[in-house]
């Protein structure tokens, strides 16, 4: 009972904040209602016994992922009335969208055609077990090897999020220790032989 | 008791609500991103909620690699993001017609 009502309070949270993403105008409000959708999944996720992913959306999400958002958006001064203009123009495309995928997704949860009990609760876990060590097991032997290709991408990531925003400035006046290096004394000092003049 | 449909309808609402959210939002590049970002949320919840019913672990293994790859994903855009108010000192969308012929 109590998991039922917590379960629906959450959702609730869930979709509030998500209408807020998606409809609030300042662009930090928006990222501010983001990361509250994720904590509420966080917690939708822990109450069906998701333990490891709760905790790594946090991490990672609220973590990094919303800071890195929100610290774009302070960065780059967005006029707001700019992009206020013009929003309930094709308002009317998107709730037609929303109701059309609703719709058919109800469709398909109701339809009873999946070949499982879609209305029975999940079979309770042992006290013991633990979640965290049960994905453990399953990753670092049977996908140990997209595990490790997850790490390259990530590393690709870094370079070329680095790549992309790091600039050279023009005009800056620094030491080029590679030219200075590979000066030669030719280059720099030029020995003439002439005669001597005469003495007037 | 929560089950595998109550977890389906809520993951399918909010998938509705963020498709939404990109035809609304289609001047503002940021927000576009935000609701790529709730829409693999509410993909990787189907996932969880169907590992978990199933009683089948590799669910939520891929769901840690889509965190893993929707992360990349969200640096990357980002990064272009602030190269592209760099260059044009604007993001939104109807003002990135320079490929236009």
């Amino acid at each position: 009972m109590l998991v039922q009502f917590l379960f629906y309070a959450f959702s609730a949270v869930l979709i509030a904040s998500a209408l807020g993403v998606i409809t609030l105008r300042n662009p930090v409000h928006s990222a501010l209602c983001l990361v509250v959708s994720f904590f509420t999944s966080a917690a939708l996720w822990l109450l069906i016994e998701a333990e490891f992913l709760a905790i790594v959306l946090v991490l990672v999400y609220v973590g990094a992922v919303m800071v890195l958002f929100l610290f774009v958006v302070m960065m780059l001064d967005i006029n707001v009335e700019e992009v206020r203009k013009g929003f309930t123009r094709h308002a009317w495309l998107g709730w037609l969208t929303v109701c059309a995928i609703v719709f058919e997704i109800m469709g398909v949860v109701f339809a009873r055609g999946l070949g499982i009990d879609a209305t029975q609760a999940a079979k309770p876990l042992p006290a013991d077990y633990s979640n965290t060590g049960a994905i453990g097991q399953v990753m670092y032997t049977q996908y140990v090897y997209p595990f490790e290709l997850a790490a390259v991408l990530l590393l690709v990531a870094i370079v070329a999020a680095i790549t992309l925003t790091m600039r050279k400035r023009k005009g800056l006046k620094v030491q080029d220790i590679g030219a200075q290096v590979a000066t030669r004394a030719e280059d720099r000092l030029r020995v003439l032989k002439m005669k001597a003049e005469d003495r007037k | 008791m929560i089950t595998l449909q109550h977890m389906m309808v809520l993951s399918g609402l909010l998938f509705a609500l963020s498709v939404a959210g990109i035809f609304i939002n289609r001047k503002n590049v940021i927000l576009l991103l935000m609701c790529i970002e709730l829409l693999l949320l509410s993909a990787n919840f189907n996932f969880v909620a169907f590992s978990r019913f199933l009683g089948n672990l590799e669910g939520q293994v891929f769901v840690f690699f889509i965190l893993t790859v929707a992360a990349a994903e969200s640096a990357i855009g980002l990064a272009i993001l602030v190269v592209l108010f760099r260059e044009r000192r604007t993001i939104a969308v109807e003002d990135l017609n320079s490929l236009k012929g």
